[in-house]
């Protein structure tokens, strides 16, 4: 085979194999949107379920969702961002031992099962803690597990403002402190702020730690305080479809309540993309 | 603009205890910050100790080498019996095939959105791509139970609806978009000189890219690959709602399995707190976070090594 034929297979193929992935996103978005839409009413987003679950809406998950990614990045925020600010601006390099250590650890938590998370939850805030099933022991469950994620992110964005900014405020004579907050934070803002709904979403579409760590089957009522249990919508996608009476029957539920979930979970990411690339262009000059 | 420059000025012209106290908050500050670094140190510990506090406590019940090479998992019987294998094998089943069939499939992949395609399509693709790590797990294990089971059912005529196949199939998604994109990353870090100096020396652009491209960047792709297994074996939901759940040592793709993350998440809510059955999910948690921070730190030393060779 001459050379040139051999290129054209190969390239094919990598064409083909890129466009096999491509193709299989539209198909599973396609699926779900067409299957979805026509049980997507005002009344399904604003009603709670009826006669055990066959009917009415999905109000009680998605306040539960929002509660719950709420309190998770009231306890993630702080944490990562703090952790940010340590390792991108305060770490020295050559003391590469509390680096090291602290950059696996990041590195390890990033690569925990969601359900290891899940065990910590009932272990450490559950149990042993006694917060009992509740909204605060799966926001913090979820706020260790959303924490690498922030972390990187936040820290990425501190990284691009360039040294110039931080040696000229120095050079004004302002402290470490006067430095970072107004020479490095504000033009890290936006990342930051990519590095926030990027964890929002992240927990709002996770299941398994919040299964083991207070999500409710079903609650006549709304949760009151973070110590009640709570419905979410991931935990009511996962018992609607297995573990309802007649699954068949509430197929139309079942696929309202995952475009419900996919709409939230894929409208923040493009949120955090649109922010991305906005002020990448507006600072395409520190770059 | 620079509001520090106007603050210190008035710091500079007041009295002289501003200074030490500045001092004392610039010094908290940090410690702060320190503090919320080394909280991802503590976390990692904390998981330590809890899954292996209440994880070893099975082992006062239970024979940790029985536990390890028990063929039967039934916890809840007149002579309850908790063997691990059934789980680890479901797992491995499971994982090995969503590797074996997402790994040539993303590495092509990554390969055309590098070295081939224009930047439009790269463009429009990677986010594409990207959307795929960005739906929750139980969106996939929806869609392997309502359609992906019966396209499944459909090919091979087989009795049994949900089966490792049925969750290797969606894992298969699930792990893509990781290893597109970390490989895709070393990739297109291969330097521009090795490419020139192969194209300089008659070869065509396919010949370059598979014999001096890929060869140079197999470390990362291998970076890739492992993070793609850490992935599928943590995979929980998805797994759970696809692979049928039937504690048994099988390695037949048409038959239900279940893992050792879909067994935590359906007895954690049937058992007693601590009992023995309650200890024993916890070990096999234990049992998962070794082998996920096994894969972890593997794709890390690698990372490291290569960039200490400078690439």
């Amino acid at each position: 085979m001459t050379k040139a034929a051999t290129q054209r297979i190969a390239f094919a193929l990598l064409r083909l194999s890129a466009a096999v992935i491509v193709a299989s996103v539209f198909l599973l978005l396609g699926y779900l949107v067409w299957n979805g839409t026509p049980a997507l009413s005002l009344s399904f987003l604003l009603e709670s379920p009826r006669e055990g679950m066959t009917a009415g809406g999905v109000f009680p998950a998605i306040v539960g969702t929002f509660y719950l990614t709420l309190l998770t990045l009231l306890f993630a925020l702080p944490l990562g961002v703090g952790a940010a600010i340590y390792l991108s601006e305060y770490a020295d390099p050559r003391r590469s031992k509390t680096l090291y250590m602290i950059r696996t650890a990041t590195v390890v938590l990033a690569g925990i099962p969601s359900i290891v998370y899940g065990l910590l939850g009932l272990g450490l805030f559950v149990l042993f803690l006694r917060l009992g099933f509740s909204i605060l022991s799966s926001a913090l469950a979820l706020s260790f597990l959303t924490l690498p994620v922030i972390i990187s992110a936040s820290e990425e964005a501190l990284r691009t403002v360039p040294p110039s900014y931080r040696e000229g405020a120095f050079a004004l004579g302002a402290t470490k402190w006067q430095v970072i907050r107004d020479a490095v934070l504000p033009f890290a803002a936006p990342g930051i702020l990519t590095a926030c709904i990027l964890g929002l979403a992240r927990a709002a579409g996770e299941t398994a730690p919040i299964l083991l760590t207070g999500a409710a089957y079903y609650l006549p009522e709304l949760p009151n305080s973070i110590f009640d249990q709570f419905m979410a919508l991931p935990f009511h996608i996962f018992t609607l479809s297995t573990q309802s009476v007649n699954p068949r029957l509430t197929r139309p539920i079942q696929f309202g309540s995952v475009l419900v979930l996919l709409l939230l979970v894929l409208s923040l990411n493009l949120v955090a993309i649109v922010i991305r690339s906005y002020y990448r262009q507006k600072y395409r000059w520190v770059t | 603009m620079w509001r520090g420059e106007l603050r210190l000025r008035t710091e500079r012209g007041s009295s002289p205890i501003t200074h030490p106290r500045t001092r004392l908050g610039e010094k908290v500050l940090e410690r702060a910050f320190w503090a919320a670094a080394l909280a991802s140190v503590a976390i990692v510990v904390l998981i330590f100790v809890f899954l292996f506090s209440n994880g070893l406590q099975a082992f006062r019940d239970i024979d940790i080498m029985r536990f390890l090479t028990g063929t039967i998992w039934q916890p809840v019987s007149e002579e309850p019996k908790y063997g691990l294998v059934p789980m680890l094998t479901g797992s491995l089943l499971v994982t090995g095939l969503s590797i074996v069939f997402s790994v040539p499939i993303s590495i092509l992949c990554a390969t055309y959105l590098s070295q081939v395609a224009s930047s439009t399509v790269r463009e429009i693709a990677k986010p594409v791509i990207e959307m795929l790590a960005a739906i929750p797990s139980v969106v996939y294990g929806f869609v392997a139970l309502v359609i992906i089971a019966d396209m499944i059912q459909g090919a091979f005529h087989n009795p049994i609806r949900l089966n490792a196949l049925n969750a290797s199939i969606v894992l298969t998604l699930m792990v893509a978009p990781t290893i597109v994109s970390i490989s895709e990353d070393a990739i297109s870090s291969v330097p521009q000189e090795y490419k020139e100096a192969a194209l300089a020396l008659g070869a065509s652009k396919w010949e370059m890219i598979s014999k001096v491209v890929l060869p140079s960047s197999l470390s990362g792709i291998f970076v890739a690959v492992m993070l793609g297994v850490g992935r599928a074996i943590g995979e929980t939901m998805a797994v759970l709602m696809a692979a049928g759940n039937a504690a048994v040592v099988t390695f037949d793709p048409l038959a239900s399995v279940e893992t050792m993350t879909a067994v935590i998440a359906i007895e954690m809510g049937e058992v007693t707190f601590n009992s023995t059955h309650f200890y024993s999910l916890f070990a096999v948690g234990g049992v998962l976070f070794l082998f996920t921070l096994a894969i972890n730190l593997i794709a890390q030393f690698v990372v490291r090594r290569y960039k200490a060779l400078g690439r």
